[in-house]
C-alpha cells in the first residue's frame, strides 16, 4: 500500500465531545461486504436484464428494435459500473476519508465555500456539466447506426468519462477546489503546467464556436425560432432587474415566471412567423445570425453577471432538468420502434456525408460529451469541490453525475434515430450535397442506395410544416434533428399530432438556452484566463475590475470564437461536417489532458498497482484524439484531411477552374483553400500541446513510480466536526450515526468547524 | 393526499435548493455559527455582493 497523507493525524485531532465524523471503516466494509439473498438476487436481476437488453440491441437482427432497451441497456449497465466500479475506484484509489473536513467545512465563507446537501449538490453538478453536448453529438454519430455509438456512450462512460470526472472532482477537493489549470502546473511543472493553459483556452475557443454554430444552423431561415430564442434575451433582462430590485433572492419565483414567459415566447413565436411582417422580419440568413450571435456574445460578456448570465442560468437549469425528466418518461412510456440498423452502410466508410472519418477513432470524437468529456474537468475542479460536504460523496456526485449526463445522451440518441433515416440523412447532409429543395433532396437520398430508405419530396415537405418550419433540409447541426425526433415522440405523449410544432421549437429553444449560456459563461471564463495569463508581463491585466483590460480582452476572445464560427458558417463543404471533428478532437485532447494530470497525481500518491484504472482511459484518449489528429492533418484523402483538401483546391485555383467540387465559385475555392488552412494549423497545435503535456505526465509518473511515490500538493488535513451519509439513501450503520448527530443539543449540531 | 402534497413540496424545495434560492438563509446561519465580527449583512445586500463576486470570478457551463 503507498503512503497516504497522515490521517492518524486527523483521528487523533477529532473532537471527543462530538460523535464520529465518519462511520466506522470496519463497520463500513462489513456492511458493504453482507451479501444478503435478496442483495444478491437484486444485483442478479439487474445483471440479467442488463444483458437481456444488449443482446437485443446488439445481436438481434430483426426490422426493428424497440427504444427500451436502449434504456434497460443503459441503466443496469450504469447501475452495474457505480456499484462496482467506482467502489474499485473509491476503495483502492482514492481511499476518501469522512474524518478530514471538506474545503467546504474548513473555508466556510458561507457565500463560496458551503456544505451542500449531496443530492442538492447532485442536481447543481449535473446542471453544470449537462449541456447541448451530449445533445448533439449522438445524433450527428447516428450516421453509422446506432449500435457503436450506444457502446461507446454507455460503455466509454463508466470506464472512462465518469472516471474522469470523479478524479478531477476528488483530487480538486483535496487541494481546497484549485482548478484544472492550477493542478497541471503543481503537478507537471512550468512547461507541462504552460502548455496545458495554453491548450485549455484555444479548445474553449474551439468549442464555443462549434456550439454557436450549432444554433446559427438551427435558427438560420427560422423566423419561429429566431423571435422565441430572441425573446430570451429581453426575458433574463427582466428576471435579472426583477431580482436585483424589486424581489431580491425570490429565485424560485422568477424563474417560474421566467418560464411561463418563455412558453408564451415559444407559443408566440409560431403566430409572429405565422404572420407576413413576422415572417419577413425574423427570416435572418446564417451569416446574419452567426454577426447577431458575436455582437451579443461581446455585450452578454461585458454586461454584469446579473442582468443577463444569472437570469438565463436559472432559466436554462429549470428546463434541463423539466425536459430530462419528460423526455425519460416520454420515452418509457411511448416505447418507439428504431427501425435504423445497427451498422449502417456508413460504417466501414470514411466518407459519410454528416460527419467525414472512419468509424475509429471519428465516431469516438463526435460522441464526447456523454461518454467522455474534457470540459467536465473544468466544471469537476473549481464549483462543485468547494460544496461537498463530505469526501466519500464525491463517488456520489462525480462519477454519478456523469452517468446521468451519459443517459441524456442515450436519450438524445433514441429520439434522433426515432424518426426515418431518410429524414436523417435530407436534414443532416450539407447543402451542396441535397440541393436545398425537397425534390434534389429526397433525389439525393434515394440515391445514397441506403437499406429500406425511399423517401418522397412530400413526406420532407409534410414533416417541415408538422414542426413549422419553412424546410427541414440540411439543417446540420444535430440541434434540428433532435428537435424533429423530440417533437415526434413528445406529440404521442403530450398533445398529438398539432403540438409537434411547439415541441419542435420547444426543443430548439432549450438547446439555444443552454448553449448561449455556454457561450457567455465559456467566453467569460476564456477572457479571464487570458488576462492572467498577460498579467504575468503587464501586470495591470490581472486586475479584473480594469474595464479597458477586460474588454480587450473580451473582444480578442469573441473575435477568435467568431472568427471560427463565421468560417464554419460561409465553408462551401459544410461547417459542421468538417468542424464538429475538431470540437471533439479538442474536448478530447481536454480529457486527455485532466486524465494525465490525474495519472500523475495518482502515481505521486503511490498506488501504483491500481494505476491502470487511470491509464487506460488516458491510453485511449490519447489514442483516439491523436490518431484523429493525424488523420485531420497528414491524410491523402480530401473529404478527411485538412491540407489534402488544402491542396487540392489550391491546385484547382492554380489551374485557372472556377468551381472544384461543392464549391460552385472561385470565392468559394478561396475559402476553402483559407479555412483548411486554419483548421489544419489549429490541429497541428492542439495536438502538439496535448501531447507535450501527455509526456510531462508521463515524467512525472515514472518518476513517482521510480522514488516510490512523490510530493503531494493537498491541503493539510484538518479534522471534521459534522457528518452525512455518502450516497443517495442512507444506509443503516449511516442512519445510526445519523441519529447520533441528531441527538446532539441544537447549538452542537450546527457548530461549524470553519473558524478556528 | 397528504402525501402528495408534501412530495410536491419536497420537489419544489428541492428545486430552490438546486438553483440556490436558499443561499442567504444558509449565509445567515454560517454568520451565527461561526461567531463573525462585523455586520451582517441584509438580504438586498447579500443577493448584490453574490451577483458582483460572480462578475471577477466567473463559472464555466458546459457544451
Amino acid at each position: 500500500m503507498g503512503k497516504i497523507s497522515n490521517q492518524s493525524g486527523v483521528a487523533e485531532g477529532l473532537d471527543p465531545t462530538l460523535p464520529p465524523p465518519a462511520v466506522d471503516d470496519s463497520v463500513r466494509e462489513a456492511e458493504e461486504r453482507r451479501w444478503t439473498p435478496a442483495k444478491i438476487g437484486l444485483w442478479i436481476a439487474i445483471s440479467l436484464l442488463g444483458a437481456v437488453a444488449w443482446f437485443m440491441l446488439a445481436l438481434v437482427r430483426g426490422e426493428t428494435v424497440n427504444a427500451i432497451w436502449f434504456v434497460f441497456a443503459a441503466v443496469c449497465t450504469y447501475l452495474i459500473g457505480y456499484r462496482f466500479y467506482s467502489k474499485v475506484i473509491e476503495r483502492y484509489l482514492l481511499k476518501p476519508d469522512d474524518r478530514r473536513a471538506t474545503p467546504a467545512e474548513y473555508k466556510a465563507d458561507g457565500k463560496d465555500y458551503v456544505r451542500t446537501d449531496r443530492n442538492v449538490l447532485f442536481g447543481h453538478h449535473f446542471a453544470a456539466i449537462a449541456g447541448a453536448g451530449p445533445l448533439v453529438g449522438p445524433v450527428i454519430a447516428a450516421q453509422m447506426g446506432y449500435l457503436p455509438g450506444t457502446i461507446w456512450i454507455i460503455i466509454g462512460v463508466v470506464l472512462a468519462g465518469a472516471v474522469q470526472d470523479y478524479l478531477v472532482m476528488f483530487f480538486s477537493m483535496r487541494r481546497g477546489g484549485r482548478s484544472l489549470g492550477q493542478m497541471a502546473r503543481e503537478e507537471l511543472g512550468v512547461i507541462g503546467g504552460t502548455a496545458a493553459l495554453v491548450a485549455t483556452l484555444l479548445i474553449m475557443i474551439i468549442i464555443v464556436a462549434i456550439l454557436a454554430l450549432v444554433v446559427v444552423n438551427a435558427l438560420g431561415e427560422s423566423p419561429w425560432g429566431v423571435f422565441s430564442v430572441g425573446m430570451t434575451i429581453p426575458i433574463a433582462l427582466f428576471m435579472g432587474v426583477y431580482l436585483r430590485f424589486i424581489r431580491p433572492g425570490k429565485v424560485m419565483e422568477v424563474s417560474i415566471i421566467g418560464f411561463v414567459l418563455l412558453m408564451a415566447a415559444i407559443i408566440g413565436g409560431g403566430a409572429v412567423a405565422g404572420t407576413e411582417w413576422g415572417a419577413a422580419f425574423f427570416h435572418l440568413d446564417k451569416v446574419t445570425i452567426a454577426w447577431g450571435i458575436i455582437i451579443y456574445g461581446f455585450i452578454a460578456a461585458i454586461l454584469p453577471v446579473w442582468l443577463l448570465l444569472a437570469p438565463r442560468d436559472y432559466l436554462s437549469t429549470f428546463m434541463k432538468i423539466g425536459v430530462i425528466v419528460m423526455l425519460a418518461l416520454a420515452i418509457i412510456v411511448v416505447r418507439p420502434e428504431i427501425t435504423v440498423p445497427a451498422f449502417s452502410e456508413f460504417a466501414g466508410r470514411e466518407n459519410g456525408p454528416v460527419f467525414s472519418g472512419a468509424l475509429f477513432p471519428f465516431l469516438f470524437v463526435t460522441i464526447a460529451c456523454g461518454a467522455l468529456s474534457g470540459f467536465h474537468a473544468l466544471i469537476s475542479s473549481g464549483t462543485t469541490p468547494k460544496l461537498i460536504e463530505k469526501e466519500r460523496q464525491t463517488r456520489f456526485i462525480g462519477y454519478g453525475g456523469m452517468l446521468m449526463e451519459s443517459f441524456v445522451a442515450i436519450m438524445a440518441l433514441v429520439a434522433a434515430i426515432s424518426i426515418d433515416r431518410g429524414i436523417y440523412f435530407a436534414m443532416n447532409a450539407p447543402l451542396a450535397l441535397t440541393g436545398g429543395t425537397v425534390e434534389s433532396a429526397a433525389q439525393w437520398v434515394n440515391s445514397l442506395g441506403l437499406a429500406n430508405v425511399n423517401i418522397t419530396p412530400d413526406v420532407l415537405a409534410q414533416t417541415a410544416k408538422d414542426v413549422g418550419e419553412e424546410s427541414i433540409i440540411s439543417r446540420s447541426g444535430g440541434a434540428p434533428t433532435l428537435a424533429v425526433g423530440l417533437a415526434h415522440i413528445m406529440q404521442q405523449f403530450i398533445g398529438g399530432p398539432g403540438m409537434m410544432a411547439f415541441w419542435y421549437h420547444f426543443a430548439i429553444m432549450f438547446e439555444a438556452l443552454f448553449i448561449l449560456t455556454a457561450v457567455d459563461a465559456g467566453t467569460r471564463v476564456a477572457r479571464f484566463m487570458l488576462q492572467d495569463s498577460i498579467g504575468n508581463f503587464i501586470p495591470k491585466f490581472k486586475e479584473a475590475s480594469w474595464r479597458p483590460g477586460a474588454w480587450l480582452c473580451t473582444a480578442i476572445m469573441v473575435a477568435a470564437w467568431g472568427a471560427v464560427l463565421i468560417m464554419g458558417v460561409t465553408d462551401p463543404l459544410g461547417g459542421i461536417n468538417t468542424l464538429f471533428p475538431l470540437f471533439g478532437i479538442a474536448n478530447q485532447l481536454l480529457a486527455a489532458i485532466a486524465l494525465a494530470v490525474c495519472l500523475a497525481i495518482t502515481a505521486k500518491r503511490g498506488v501504483f498497482k491500481w494505476l491502470w484504472i487511470v491509464a487506460v482511459p488516458l491510453a485511449f484518449a490519447a489514442v483516439v484524439t491523436i490518431t484523429a489528429s493525424f488523420h485531420k492533418i497528414f491524410s491523402p484523402v480530401p473529404a478527411v484531411g485538412y491540407f489534402a483538401n488544402n491542396q487540392a483546391f489550391s491546385k484547382a485555383l492554380a489551374d485557372g477552374k472556377t468551381e472544384f467540387g461543392t464549391a460552385k465559385t472561385v470565392a468559394a475555392m478561396e475559402a476553402v483553400v483559407r479555412n483548411t488552412m486554419i483548421q489544419g494549423v489549429l490541429s497541428v497545435i492542439f495536438v502538439t500541446l496535448s501531447i507535450i503535456v501527455i509526456i510531462a505526465a508521463l515524467l512525472a509518473t515514472i518518476k513517482a513510480i521510480r522514488a516510490g511515490g512523490g510530493q503531494d500538493h493537498e491541503d493539510p488535513p484538518v479534522p471534521s466536526r459534522v457528518f452525512a451519509p455518502a450516497g443517495l439513501f442512507p444506509t443503516q450503520v449511516e442512519k445510526k450515526l445519523l441519529a447520533e448527530w441528531n441527538a446532539l443539543p441544537a447549538e452542537k449540531r450546527t457548530q461549524k468547524a470553519g473558524h478556528h | 393526499m397528504n402525501a402528495v402534497v408534501r412530495g410536491l413540496r419536497g420537489f419544489a424545495t428541492y428545486m430552490g435548493s438546486l438553483m440556490g434560492a436558499d443561499a442567504y438563509r444558509k449565509y445567515l446561519e454560517h454568520f451565527e455559527a461561526s461567531g463573525h465580527s462585523g455586520s451582517v449583512m441584509t438580504e438586498r445586500e447579500f443577493w448584490r455582493d453574490r451577483m458582483d463576486r460572480q462578475d471577477s470570478n466567473p463559472q464555466g457551463r458546459c457544451c
